[in-house]
């Protein structure tokens, strides 16, 4: 069986196979999260909210990574984020609900939606699925905001989560929950449905026809990514204490699609690059504020043309140059 | 009911140019051009520019809009796109580039022209009554060269040597490049053509509900709605989802209050890709 794997020519077959590399990954991304980040950033609260705030959005864009596992680009994460984030909301504002027991309602409310929409909606592909994923962002998005009418469909003083009352206790949760959700989606990459999520990328014809039910592995895919958008969207509105149907928009869809696309489609770590990589980017610039957003163009241009499969294929890129 | 006629006319000519281009960019391209909402709002912003800032006549500015974001169309698909899709491992990471051209492009404008609403005076004055319906001479202007500029587009498409082989390119790549056509050059000129016409429509717009740097994203939204429901890379498909957004929208404006219009057309467009997928006249995973 293992034998018969690299006849499939993929990219990353080999590497993904490498459990070493794998591993050190992992040992790489808690040291940068639990070392690196708490001790450069220490007593500034500041930046320990943009972090926060970062490892929230790679923990939606790793869903959306899920989704482009089986070929299909996905916009709609924003969609699921405020799906999520009001989940929350409503129950911790109207309900007096902890927020330990929403977030777990969140991802159910947030997958729960990602099925019913998916199961049909997976049938599109290629640029039509983006595009109508792209709709549905700003469906989601109109609905609350006409729904929730009297104040503008915003929903305020959300209580902060029982325990993580300091910048730093809610950085540490939210790292917490990046790794695992590294963790799972790396363990899922390598499992068997990894291997047919990568079959239904090259050729969902050819998966159908040895027997596998791709509708059912595709609808597993995004509801898993629907789920970790929601997931996202209730820490998201627990950190601000607030949601407006303008918290995700089309622009946040797109971008998490970004960070994925930044750090490399073939890689799981991919996402969580993409997104510190470009927030980073992003608050550094700020000291030269007027240049900041220009720059910021230039620079995603910049990488697309040097390194057009991701931040992370340098890798293969230096090796290839060696021999 | 004649007011939302008239109105559903004029935004379909108008949206029709946005639409064939988005379109004719991807038939030729196979890109999804996310940055057209900004080609679109920098057509805009220049002939306010030229106009309202240096004081020349709208036509200059016209031209000037196409002009400029069709050069900056091409320079993109041949600085951009022909070297990042020689070099890509996945077809989709052209629409990172395109999505990060779209942020440059939005950035620039900023940039150059600042975050505010712009609009330049009507070009002519005065407004003609049909039955109920007022209609401003500065909409039927708009109306007319919008359906004068799909006319030209389309006989240039359907009756020229170069029209002809962006056809045959959108239609298959590899054959196209074996009868001995410049695929590099006519990919560009295809580019810059849809750019200009996005340019143009965003230029013809500026007149009657005025432009900013943000507005991108929105109109890129409609562009796609638009060809979802006619089918990408189809040229009447472009045509259909116009008058279809185009009258969606004057009768949902008429009957709805504000933002009900585009839920709702948002969830009819979901229900009906269920039914059609690759739209009204698209071909099945075109």
């Amino acid at each position: 069986m293992a034998k018969s794997i690299p006849a499939v020519s993929l990219p990353g077959s080999g590497r993904l196979l490498d459990g070493t590399r794998g591993l050190l990954a992992i040992v790489l991304l808690a040291v940068f999260l639990y070392a690196v980040i708490p001790l450069v950033f220490s007593g500034r609260a500041y930046w320990f909210n943009v972090m926060t705030n970062a490892a929230l959005l790679s923990f939606a864009s790793l869903g959306v990574w899920i989704t482009f596992a089986i070929g299909r680009v996905n916009i709609g994460q924003g969609a699921f984020a405020l799906l999520g984030g009001y989940t929350s909301a409503i129950l911790s504002t109207t309900y007096g609900l902890s927020f330990w027991l929403c977030l777990p309602i969140s991802a159910l409310a947030a997958g729960l939606a990602g099925f019913l929409i998916g199961w049909p909606l997976l049938r599109l592909r290629g640029i039509y699925f983006a595009m109508v994923t792209l709709s549905l962002t700003e469906a989601v998005r109109l609905l609350f905001l006409n729904t929730l009418g009297a104040s503008g469909g915003g929903i305020l003083n959300i209580p902060r989560p029982a325990g993580l009352s300091t910048p730093l206790a809610f950085y540490l949760f939210a790292a917490t929950l990046l790794l695992a959700g590294y963790l799972a989606v790396w363990r899922l990459a390598n499992s068997r449905i990894g291997w047919v999520f990568r079959s239904m990328r090259e050729n969902e014809e050819l998966t159908m026809s040895i027997g596998i039910d791709i509708a059912r592995y595709r609808v597993l895919a995004f509801v898993l990514c629907s789920a970790m958008g929601g997931v996202a969207g209730a820490c998201f509105a627990a950190l601000q204490q607030n949601i407006y149907p303008a918290t995700y928009t089309v622009s946040d869809s797109i971008n998490f699609m970004l960070y994925c696309f930044l750090g490399g489609l073939d890689y799981a770590l991919g996402p969580i690059v993409g997104a510190f990589g470009l927030i980073m980017a992003f608050e550094l610039l700020r000291s030269i504020q007027e240049y900041q957003a220009l720059l910021y163009g230039v620079l995603m241009i910049v990488v697309m043309l040097f390194l057009p499969n991701g931040l992370l294929s340098i890798g293969a890129l230096l090796r290839r140059g060696a021999r | 009911m004649e007011q939302v006629i008239i109105n559903g006319a004029i935004l379909s000519a108008n949206y029709a140019l946005i639409a064939l281009g988005l379109t004719l960019i991807f038939g030729i391209m196979n890109v999804l051009n996310f940055a057209h909402g900004q080609m679109f709002m920098i057509g805009g912003l220049v002939v306010y520019w030229v106009c309202a800032v240096y004081g020349m006549p709208y036509g200059v500015g016209l031209a000037a809009a196409a002009v400029s974001v069709g050069v900056i169309g091409m320079a993109m698909e041949k600085g951009l796109f022909q070297r990042v899709m020689g070099s890509a491992g996945r077809e989709e990471n052209s629409m990172l580039l395109a999505v990060g051209t779209a942020f440059l492009l939005e950035n620039a404008a900023l940039y150059l022209f600042g975050e505010k609403q712009r609009g330049i005076p009507p070009m002519v004055q005065g407004v003609y009554r049909i039955g109920n319906a007022f209609l401003p001479a500065n909409r039927l202007v708009v109306f007319v060269v919008s359906l004068l500029l799909i006319a030209a587009v389309l006989s240039f498409v359907y009756y020229t040597r170069t029209g002809r082989a962006m056809r045959a390119l959108a239609q298959d790549r590899t054959a196209t490049t074996l009868m001995g056509v410049e695929v590099g050059r006519i990919s560009m000129f295809g580019f810059g053509l849809g750019a200009a016409l996005a340019a143009t429509a965003g230029a013809l717009l500026i007149s009657v509900s005025g432009v900013n740097a943000g507005i991108g994203t929105a109109i890129s939204t409609k562009a796609f709605i638009m060809i979802m429901i006619g089918g990408a890379g189809v040229i009447g498909g472009a045509l259909l989802g116009a008058i279809v957004l185009g009258f969606a929208e004057a009768i949902g404006y008429a009957l709805f209050p504000g933002s009900v219009t585009y839920l709702i057309i948002f969830v009819a467009l979901i229900a009906f890709l269920l039914v059609r997928p690759q739209g009204i006249m698209g071909k099945p995973w075109g």
